[in-house]
């Protein structure tokens, strides 16, 4: 029943389909819908999948990798060197402590040690995929849980390289026949001795960081040029593909390899083509790759010996929640930050599937060991989501940051009411400046650690998504007057947006955007308070520039007022215009397009010498004229 | 030796042959600190403790700028609004500027001609001027009469250059206190004897 390939893709698909929907509409995390799709096409309960499932997890793990590589994308150069010391201080403890407890734990168990330090070590690590598919989900990747999770799943990836290098020194048998018996593991660096091991590493990522600049982007600039989409999906995946191959061979994780490419080129003007390109794909591999998990549960292996495994399963959680949770605490992460990463953590990764069936081919694991172990690492990824929903529904409301804290208000602000979505640096400034005029904006955020800090200060803060109709009702929009969208997430405005219009038309809309294409989509949307972050301040720049080399600053600010004005205008009427090109790179040419379209229309209206205000000049002439005649 | 403040308002200096003439003149001259109005306040958000010192320390006050339709432009009647507040300028206890001297120094396009009761405009400059005039009076300084560089679209580069020469020796004058006497009769300041005799 298994050997047609389109079978199994319909089986996949279908399974997918039907399983994910039903998951969300449970209101659950999409992983969950695709990891029950996995254990009822499995070979234990439908059967249309065999023992096949092991070899499409191994194929399907490409979607971690292209996670990462899109994780990898959102984070420039700077920012991740800012994180290294979160990334090795919490990876650190995180895996430190894991390896220790759980060591001891196998060890007391009567497992041989060399035994237990490999189980530890797969056990230490976590699920990316899992955990930042989660993470993205409910969009918290900026808060203070995202950026830990973030950083000990980094470090995890790092360590990982080590632990793939050490394990062989365990090895029970002879090196030759090792290598024998493992060929598919074989790469470049098994045979080297460490010190070339790591020059090779080293030199790989150098070699990762060198093409990015001048073999990638070039590349792309080409394949950008002939102007045939299909040719920029292939690109994309010609990367993912290359940089993959290459840490492999020198034996890093392909994951690793590509969140760094990804890095790389998070400052090239191709980020938005790749990140849309690739969304998907990630998405539908990563879908994959849960449902590869689900389906190698071995329920037979469970059958054998239930006890043994449930204990063993719940004993790790228990290790990893204590230790991530000690972590938390020693990074003063507030408590209910403090749970989510204890919980969304608290699984054996991917990894372990790799670490395991190496140290099984160098005859370190016996099979049953193996076999438990990989039962007990699906089971424990299959469980997350689920405890997941139980910390967010019956643990976090009680002790976490609450959505609200009620709070007498006065009387002006009840009636002039002002609702302020996102106190980040731009929002809070706006609630700065609010402020000391003696209007409370009530506060909408997603990160508790600044709602708590918020409400010490005094504020009216709710806690969540802002674009969740009956968080915005809680926060009082039906008596509002006013909502400022103060986040820099435009998909956010566009739901908050549409929201208004639909329910609330009475409430008036000011919305901060990033550039002019997000300020079109928000007019087009029939928003008119549209305030373009970098307007101002670029022209404010400008202006002194300008001051400095020797024009009157009286007349510099008019001009920058006229320029405002000229520019507001420019905008509402390109606006109007329909799009016919939706894609980031013809769009970013057709950016440049316009902006020689405006200096053109800028030098010709001259928008310098409009201004004839004050001057005598022109009197000087007409007096002339008339003296000559 | 008196110090001289020269409160300068233009909107639009970089364009004004005169005015430039005039300022180049005297703003680096010794015991003269020239204040640049429209180029310290582009914003009209004006430093009033500032202004204040700045008065303080100096005798004589010259309110320097382009005659705009019969009057001064709007930064320079922002700046008498917000600086000579009451009860330092003027008011109980307002004396802070008593017994300093007080001028406009002024350009014109029209001629002397037609500032008169005959003439297109119907009044004088000095009749123009009163509320300048009675501003320095409120704030107890001496007021003196205005120095008018006149039909500046007309004037050629060297009678302007001797304006401006003039202008400088006005200043001259002004730090070794000039008086209202020494101007008795006198319309303009640019005519006084002081100012004529080489």
């Amino acid at each position: 029943m298994t050997g047609s390939i389109l079978f199994e893709a319909i089986v996949f698909l279908a399974g997918a389909i039907i399983c994910v929907s039903i998951a969300k509409r449970l209101g659950l995390s999409s992983v969950i819908g695709y990891l029950l799709a996995g254990v009822l096409i499995g070979p234990y309960v439908l059967g249309f999948i065999g023992n096949e499932g092991e070899d499409i997890l191994h194929f399907a793990e490409f979607g971690v990798v292209m996670m990462l590589f899109l994780i990898g994308l959102e984070i420039e150069p700077k920012n991740f060197w800012n994180m290294r010391k979160t990334i090795l201080g919490m990876g650190g403890i995180q895996v430190g402590g894991t390896m220790l407890l759980s060591y001891i734990l196998f060890s007391v168990l009567g497992f041989e040690w060399k035994v237990a330090l490999v189980i530890s070590m797969a056990v230490a690590l976590s699920s990316t995929a899992i955990a930042m598919q989660t993470i993205k989900e409910k969009r918290l990747m900026d808060t203070t849980f995202g950026t830990s999770s973030f950083s000990i799943l980094l470090f995890q990836d790092i360590i990982v390289i080590f632990m793939l290098g050490f394990i062989p020194l365990l090895s029970n048998v002879d090196g030759n026949a090792s290598a024998e018996k493992h060929s598919e593991h074989t790469n470049l660096l098994e045979s080297l001795p460490i010190g070339f091991q790591t020059l090779a590493i080293i030199l790989s990522v150098v070699l990762i960081i060198v093409a990015g600049r001048y073999l990638i982007v070039p590349m792309l600039r080409k394949v950008a040029k002939t102007g045939v989409r299909e040719l920029l999906i292939a690109a994309a995946f010609l990367i993912v593909f290359g940089i993959s191959f290459l840490m492999e061979y020198v034996g890093i994780s392909p994951a690793l390899g590509a969140f760094l490419g990804g890095v790389v080129l998070s400052n090239s003007e191709f980020k938005h083509e790749l990140e849309s390109t690739l969304e998907p794909f990630k998405n539908l591999f990563l879908g994959l790759f849960f449902m590869a998990v689900g389906a190698s549960i071995n329920f037979i292996v469970i059958a054998k010996s239930p006890l043994t495994i449930g204990g063993i399963l719940i004993a790790i959680i228990a290790i990893k929640a204590v230790v991530l949770f000690i972590t938390g605490h020693i990074f003063k992460l507030k408590l209910d930050q403090k749970l989510l990463l204890t919980f969304s953590l608290a699984q054996i990764g991917e990894f372990a599937f790799v670490l395991l069936s190496f140290a099984f081919g160098l005859n370190i694991l016996s099979q049953d060991q193996m076999d438990m172990m990989l039962v007990i690492t699906a089971l424990s990824m299959s469980l997350t989501p689920i405890i997941g929903i139980i910390n967010e529904r019956f643990i976090l409301p009680k002790i976490g940051t609450k959505e609200s804290v009620k709070r007498p208000m006065d009387h002006i602000a009840k009636s002039h009411k002002i609702i302020l979505v996102g106190f980040g640096h731009f929002g809070s400034t706006i609630g700065r400046f609010l402020r000391s005029h003696g209007v409370e904006a009530t506060i909408l955020d997603h990160d508790s650690n600044r709602v708590d800090f918020l409400r010490k200060m005094g504020f009216e803060v709710y806690y969540g998504d802002a674009t969740r109709l009956d968080l915005l009702e809680s926060a009082g929009i039906a008596e509002a007057k006013i909502i400022i969208c103060a986040t820099n997430k435009i998909e956010v405005s566009k739901a908050i947006s549409k929201i208004v219009k639909e329910k609330y038309p009475h409430v008036e809309l000011m919305i901060r955007t990033k550039n002019r294409y997000d300020a079109y989509e928000l007019l087009n949307l029939g928003n008119e308070n549209i305030y373009r972050e970098s307007l101002e301040t670029s022209l404010t720049l400008a202006k002194d520039v300008l001051s400095k080399m020797g024009f009157r600053k009286y007349t510099l600010n008019r001009q920058v007022q006229n320029f405002i004005k000229y520019d507001e205008d420019s905008l509402r009427r390109l606006a109007s215009e329909p799009k016919r090109e939706d894609n980031y790179i013809f769009r970013a040419r057709k950016e440049l397009e316009q902006q020689e379209k405006f200096l053109n229309e800028d030098f010709k209206r001259g928008i310098v010498e409009f201004d004839n205000h004050w001057d005598s000049e022109h009197i000087r002439k007409a007096v002339d004229n008339k003296q000559n005649q | 030796m008196k110090k001289i403040l020269v409160l300068f308002s233009h909107p639009k200096f970089e364009k004004s042959r005169a005015n430039t003439a005039l300022v180049n003149h005297i703003k680096d001259m010794e015991g003269v600190t020239f204040h640049d109005l429209y180029e310290r306040y582009p914003d009209f958000h004006i430093d009033v403790p500032a202004e204040k010192e700045l008065l303080t320390k100096h005798d004589v006050i010259i309110w320097h700028h382009p005659f705009y339709w019969y009057s001064c432009p709007p930064l320079m009647k922002q700046w008498i609004d917000m600086v000579l507040e009451f009860g330092w300028a003027y008011g109980p206890n307002g004396n802070a500027l008593q017994n300093k001297t007080c001028l406009n120094v002024i350009t014109t396009g029209g001629s002397r001609e037609v500032y008169c009761s005959e003439g297109s405009n119907s009044f004088t400059i000095r009749q123009f001027l009163r509320p300048f005039e009675q501003t320095a009076n409120l704030c107890g300084m001496s007021y003196l009469p205005p120095f008018a560089v006149m039909e500046t679209h007309k004037l050629s580069d060297d009678n302007l250059n001797k304006n401006a020469i003039q202008y400088g020796n006005l200043i001259t004058l002004l730090k070794d206190n000039l008086t209202n006497n020494d101007c008795k009769g006198f319309s303009f300041i640019n005519d006084i004897h002081k100012l004529n005799t080489p």
